[in-house]
């Protein structure tokens, strides 16, 4: 993730240590995907009560553009900055492959400059990346516009196909697939344009190419 | 404990006194097969092991290549046999972090792993089956759990590995060269033990991997924690970045035991240490547990007392636990107190060197006997035969497989697996190939022409992607070395990989060898592993699907091969027959045209043909582009010789590829200048997968229940039995 926002995308990008403080003049936080504690317990659980993830919800809450992939996706939930849960896929076993991502909603930071229903060819990497709500927080989510990406086929039961979901204000956006695995033509096999889309949005909503 | 008497008399010689029990244990764990070689290491020299890009410093436990523009490869192999046959998911996680350390040892970080494994009859035996799943499932919550991809690695059954398992593990790792750690250590320094706790895991686990597997002893397998190794990974790294080591050992096989010895021998030094000083997992250990342990995730560090303070931060940071468990000497002894206690002295150079053997070897009697055994009758329906070995495990996709590895993390996988090899992309804007082969059936017929061929077709594999082969890593598996057959088996198979490596010029820059693999029905078949690394320099191929109307071209001669082959061993259920042989000459050539034609970018696509001979691999380049192919047998260039022997013969050298209509003159043009037999055998079209001769067809599947077939038959074979 790091490589991509720095060499792909050119952006001014740190790293910030569990422990740290944020500073206050950032213009988007990323949670990258990655084995928090070994995944032990639950998937992003023990990340989930990191020091910085008070000031992430701080920042979230005052709109800023927080996007996390995978295990980043599952901290967003577990820390409550997300709604629902991920489970265990319905294989039981990790899955490494790749997918189709339908676009649902194109208003949040990270999917404006997408046409909605847009596809965008990716991989998925995750042994817990089974989207779970029940059926009243589902009705909710699609009343709130909160469902930004479906998968283009059924890849492991999530709930209604759900890949990615936003808060209802929009600004926090978790996605299990990789997209940072799908920017580069050389790793991408298919096409590596939609992909990009997501950082491209990004770029427009902060204006922040460095 | 396994000393033998004639060791024990030679060390009361040579240390002058009788051994206390901890020493005994110490130099048992040492004297082991496993970490001394005392049976393989004289005729390992064999082997060619320099050449322009390989570096050789003191200490390092993996292979070092210069890649250019300051960078450097490294690789590396090992199995975890003995343990994964008894706790498959524990003994191939640990397999997996035990060789990751050997990368991180050298001072480079981990960036791919490949695993070979090799269970018995999955068909029949379910025994087998769960042992295959669970060893899977351990390979993949470690690796992935490391962020460390596995890009490859191949899958095999066979009867010889009933109530067995092969598990190898190799990994790579990359760096820059002036970063690389030169082991070395002063008087004075101090030896830290970094990471995981010692606990009574894996007690006498190198002896327990020298001895055939008669008990199954649990006790003596590791369990796996990949959240440390991915702590001490990094904690490592950054205590490299910061200048606080002086000398790096990973924790493997005999624990402490090894790791002090060996380090003070190779450098040089003494070493004191205080096994209360050692951070443990329980209370109440003695020494002798202390020292022979083989709980994992643990490096010993040698650091400089002014840099002690920084190391210990780094490791707070990480919330690794570190201990100063000594302090280096001058008096090149290996010496362990208890608190005040001395309860173990000796000569380091002693317990790191055990004496070699010089075991005696002899033809083994089977041979003769495989040699006259009647090849079988061709098989009636060649259409039925070749969708059965499709289907087969061994050469059906092993998607269920590697699916379950993430084989994209890091982002470096250009090319990724399922076909030939994996291709990583390099920081110096070059790539990196890498592949394992091994084949057990050909190495049992003729143990020096099957393991010329892992090697050969490692290479093919490599060179199938556009990359130069630069150097390899054996993996020699075979029984007990105290038979004398056995033996000759080892020696033979080591002969050949000598042999081919020179001509290649393809150094060995690591390996390991495995004895005693030994199951309840005798010992496996020899079973030498190659893993082969290849270089690109500017661009590999990235496979692209045959298109309607393109040519398929076979570079290489057919011959009559079928000794060893899938098609004789599956359909026939017949182990016997002509082994296939290695022609050096014609496989350099074929080599050096296909990396030509791919530096062109005149193929689409390029496939090497193995298990299952031509009919497997044109039917595998077929589903995978969902296109179907016709081919004559009258233009596969081979000597006179049946249909079934063409379509199934897995003589190596063999190269297939997709050539549309605007590149093949000059792909042709090219192969006739350089003399290299080649044929056009086929055309990409229509829905069917068909062979004829003579104008009659003799094979016709349909491309898609084809696809079904080898895509899922594995996987339905693990789920539903």
């Amino acid at each position: 993730m790091y490589h991509v926002l720095l060499d792909v995308f050119k952006l001014d990008v740190k790293y910030f240590w569990h422990e740290d403080k944020l500073p206050k003049d950032l213009d988007a936080i990323v949670l990258p995907g990655g084995f928090s504690y070994g995944d032990r317990l639950r998937a992003g659980v023990i990340a989930a009560h990191s020091p910085i993830i008070a000031d992430v919800k701080r920042m979230a809450d005052k709109g800023m553009p927080v996007l996390g992939v995978c295990n980043g996706f599952q901290i967003l939930v577990e820390s409550e900055l997300l709604p629902g849960v991920l489970l265990k896929n319905t294989s039981l076993n990790f899955m490494c492959r790749w997918t189709e991502l339908i676009v649902e909603n194109n208003k949040t930071p990270f999917t404006n400059k997408f046409a909605l229903k847009e596809r965008i060819p990716i991989p998925i990497a995750n042994g817990e990346g089974r989207y779970y709500v029940d059926k009243a927080t589902l009705a909710m989510l699609k009343k709130n516009n909160q469902i930004v990406f479906r998968y283009g086929e059924s890849v492991n039961n999530s709930v209604f196909d759900i890949a990615g979901i936003c808060n209802k204000e929009g600004n926090v956006v978790g996605m299990m697939p990789h997209p940072e695995r799908a920017v580069e033509a050389e790793i991408n096999p298919r096409d590596s344009k939609p992909a990009s889309v997501i950082f491209e949005s990004l770029i427009t909503t902060v204006g922040a190419r460095k | 404990m396994s000393l033998q008497p004639q060791e024990l008399d030679y060390l009361s010689k040579k240390i002058k006194r009788k051994l206390n029990d901890t020493e005994a244990h110490i130099v048992a764990a040492e004297w082991s097969e496993h970490c001394s070689y005392k049976s393989s290491k004289k005729h390992l020299k064999m082997l060619p092991m320099s050449g322009p890009r390989v570096i050789r410093e003191k200490g390092f436990d993996s292979g070092v290549l210069d890649v250019g523009d300051g960078y450097v490869v490294t690789v590396h192999i090992e199995s975890h046999n003995h343990p994964s046959a008894v706790e498959p998911y524990g003994g191939a996680a640990t397999g997996v972090g035990g060789v990751i350390r050997d990368i991180l040892s050298a001072g480079t970080r981990p960036i791919a792993l490949l695993d070979g494994l090799r269970f018995g009859n999955i068909e029949k035996d379910s025994q087998a089956r769960w042992l295959f799943k669970n060893a899977v499932t351990g390979i993949a919550d470690y690796g992935n759990c490391l962020g460390i991809p596995t890009i490859g690695g191949e899958v095999e059954f066979d009867e010889c590995y009933a109530n067995y398992a092969l598990v190898d593990v190799a990994s790579i790792g990359f760096g820059k060269k002036e970063r690389l750690i030169k082991n070395h250590a002063d008087a004075g320094d101090l030896v830290v033990l970094l990471g995981g706790s010692t606990g009574r895991d894996g007690i006498g686990g190198a002896q327990f991997a020298s001895d055939s597997l008669e008990t199954e002893d649990r006790s003596a397998v590791q369990i796996p924690d990949p959240f440390i190794e991915k702590l001490i990974i990094e904690a490592t790294l950054e205590a490299r970045n910061e200048g606080c080591i002086k000398a790096l050992k990973d924790l493997g096989g005999g624990g402490l035991s090894c790791a002090i010895s060996e380090t003070a021998d190779t450098l040089g030094i003494g070493i004191e240490l205080d096994v209360n000083r050692v951070h443990t997992r329980e209370p109440g250990m003695n020494p002798r547990e202390i020292m022979t342990s083989e709980s994992q995730e643990r490096m010993l560090i040698i650091t400089d007392k002014k840099k002690l303070v920084k190391l210990e931060s780094i490791c707070k940071k990480f919330r690794v636990t570190c201990s100063v468990i000594g302090k280096v000497t001058s008096d090149k002894m290996m010496r362990v107190k208890n608190n005040n206690t001395i309860v173990a002295s000796m000569p380091a150079e002693i317990v790191a060197n055990a004496p070699l053997l010089d075991r005696p070897s002899k033809e083994p009697a089977y041979l003769k006997e495989l040699q006259k055994r009647k090849e079988p009758k061709p098989a009636s329906d060649l259409s039925k035969t070749l969708m059965r070995l499709l289907s087969c495990p061994n050469i059906a996709s092993k998607i269920w497989v590697y699916g379950q590895y993430d084989h994209e993390v890091g982002i470096r996988t250009v090319v990724k697996p399922g076909m030939d090899s994996a291709v990583l992309r390099l920081d110096n804007g070059k790539y990196l190939a890498a592949k394992i082969d091994g084949n057990p059936k050909q190495c049992y017929i003729d143990p020096k022409n099957g393991a010329i061929g892992c090697f050969e077709e490692a290479c093919r594999n490599v060179v199938c992607t556009g990359a130069t082969p630069i150097g390899m890593v054996d993996h020699l598996q075979f029984g007990n070395p105290e038979n004398p057959e056995i033996f000759w088996t080892f020696l033979e198979s080591l002969k050949g990989i000598s042999e081919f490596s020179k001509h290649f010029d393809i150094p060995c820059v690591g390996g390991k060898v495995s004895l005693y693999n030994e199951t309840p029905q005798g010992p496996i078949k020899p079973t030498p592993l190659i893993g082969v690394l290849g270089l690109i320099e500017k661009k590999p191929l990235h496979t692209q699907k045959s298109e309607q109307g393109d040519i398929l071209i076979l570079i290489g001669a057919t011959k009559d091969e079928l000794g060893g082959s899938e098609y004789y061993e599956y359909i026939h259920e017949f182990v016997g027959g002509k082994c296939p042989v290695v022609d050096f000459a014609e496989s350099k050539r074929n080599m050096e045209s296909v990396l030509h034609i791919i530096e062109n970018e005149w193929a689409r696509n390029v496939h090497d043909c193995s298990k299952g001979g031509l009919a497997t691999a044109v039917s595998e380049i077929a589903m995978t582009s969902g296109i179907g192919c016709t081919v004559s047998l009258d233009n596969v260039p081979s000597s006179k010789m049946s249909d079934d022997n063409v379509l199934f013969s897995e003589s190596h050298s063999r190269y297939l590829m997709s050539v549309s209509k605007s590149n093949l003159d000059a792909v042709l043009g090219y192969l006739r200048a350089k003399n290299v037999t080649f044929g056009i055998i086929g055309k990409f079209e229509g829905k069917s997968i068909m062979f004829s001769k003579s104008k009659k067809v003799i094979v016709k599947l349909s491309v898609d229940k084809a696809h079904d077939k080898w895509f899922n038959s594995l996987k339905d074979l693990v789920l539903h039995g």
